[in-house]
């Protein structure tokens, strides 16, 4: 059966958009209350977040630890097993209005279903800076385990303060000879356990109470201008790499203008729940998440949705 | 991971710069994961575009000398070359039709 039949004749359950811990958690979910679920992946960011990071220490389960894209195979698998139908496509456009919704892929092929998880995640932030652009992949990164190799002796900052600016900080000793960390206030945001590792960490070290103001070099970046935030002081550090670890936004692009998103661009749930203000329409993981965003809570979240698309197809065929 | 022809430090000037059909080359590695979901985008290209363009791909880890000399610190790098020179690039796993839509002078 081609696509385009396939388009015309089926009406699924539910279609779940992402596939990070939050998606693949609704998946599992869904499959097993066997919901035949059908899930977008995405064609080049599959798998989330936690595809670019090393070590994941705190997901309960794994006493030893585990790697990121290990985990996420892991995942994967659990939701292929219970009968999940995974494909690696982008969603371009959501058509969420009625009883029938429609998804819409990067070839142009649509699916439809009486439900859709929304579990698109949340994307890289950035300084904002216009060199900070021109000059991404000639010195400026979001990626350690990209491009560690990159800087091998050589001088490199890290901006940020949160866990994921701890790890790259940390990942990158491996590679660079000095690692700053630069951070606008004077404490770390990340976990103690990270925080205390990277500050006994030699190669690594800090400057508090510091922004940003420009990224500096022609071809590729040979320094940063620094401007201290309690003294109004710059200052120039020079380093041929900069990794931006400044946190993520969500990624609402498919449903601006036709969900409620919330002050802090999350799209609106109602309470604990994963509703959203369409009827049918549910979010999941850190779309919805400003504040813990981890992979265990999006899991959680995940599974929610999950249960709430259960709970409304069982009023749905009533 | 990509079926794209491997070109080498040595092999660079013959296989990209002096080709007479424009040439995306792939710059990547092994331990970078989405160099991998990149993989088979470029594959897809190279088939369904392949009376215009040839797509080869660069193991940095191999053949530093080259991802050296265009500047590449980010991976995966997609890098357009036509008549020896780079015509345009991409850093960064994108969707296939990214590259359609980036790399329109020589696709469409």
């Amino acid at each position: 059966m081609s696509n385009a039949e396939n388009t015309a004749s089926e009406v699924r359950d539910v279609i779940i958009v992402g596939s990070g811990p939050a998606g693949y958690t609704a998946a599992v979910y869904t499959a097993r209350a066997n919901l035949k679920p059908l899930m977008l992946a995405g064609s080049v960011t599959a798998g989330g977040e936690l595809m670019n990071t090393t070590d994941v220490e705190n997901y309960p389960g794994f006493p030893d630890g585990i790697m990121g894209p290990d985990l996420m195979e892991n995942f994967e698998k659990q939701a292929a097993r219970f009968g999940t139908e995974i494909q690696f496509e982008d969603v371009t456009d959501l058509d969420l209005e009625g009883d029938i919704k429609t998804v819409t892929i990067g070839t142009g092929e649509t699916f439809r279903a009486r439900s859709v998880i929304l579990s698109t995640g949340s994307a890289y932030r950035e300084l904002g800076l216009p060199n900070e652009k021109r000059l991404s992949g000639h010195g400026v990164s979001w990626c350690a385990t990209c491009d560690g190799f990159f800087f091998k002796d050589q001088d490199i900052a890290v901006i940020g303060g949160g866990d994921s600016a701890m790890e790259e900080a940390l990942f990158l000793t491996k590679f660079a000879k000095s690692v700053t960390v630069v951070h606008r206030r004077d404490t770390l945001r990340a976990s103690k356990i990270m925080a205390d590792r990277a500050q006994a960490h030699e190669k690594i070290s800090f400057v508090w109470n510091t922004g940003v103001e420009d990224v500096i070099g022609q071809d590729k970046v040979t320094g940063l201008r620094l401007k201290n935030l309690l003294d109004g002081s710059e200052t120039e550090l020079a380093v041929t790499g900069v990794f931006v670890a400044i946190g993520n936004d969500p990624r609402t692009d498919l449903v601006k203008g036709k969900l409620e998103l919330t002050a802090d661009g999350t799209i609106a749930v109602e309470g604990r729940t994963s509703r959203t203000t369409i009827k049918g329409v549910f979010a999941a993981g850190d779309v919805i998440d400003p504040t813990y965003r981890q992979a265990i809570t999006a899991s959680g979240s995940g599974c929610v949705a999950a249960l709430d698309v259960e709970h409304y197809l069982a009023d749905f065929h009533a | 991971m990509s079926n794209a022809k491997d070109v080498t430090d040595a092999s660079f000037g013959a296989d990209v710069l002096a080709s007479e059909k424009p040439v995306i080359v792939d710059f990547w590695a092994e331990w970078c994961g989405p160099c991998r979901k990149l993989g088979p985008i470029l594959d897809e290209i190279s088939v369904e575009y392949s009376e215009k363009v040839d797509v080869v791909k660069v193991n940095v880890d191999d053949n530093p000398a080259i991802a050296a000399q265009y500047g590449i610190t980010s991976i995966p790098a997609v890098y357009l070359f036509q008549g020896g020179e780079v015509k345009g690039s991409v850093i960064g796993a994108r969707p296939k039709q990214f590259f359609e839509k980036e790399f329109a002078d020589v696709l469409s």
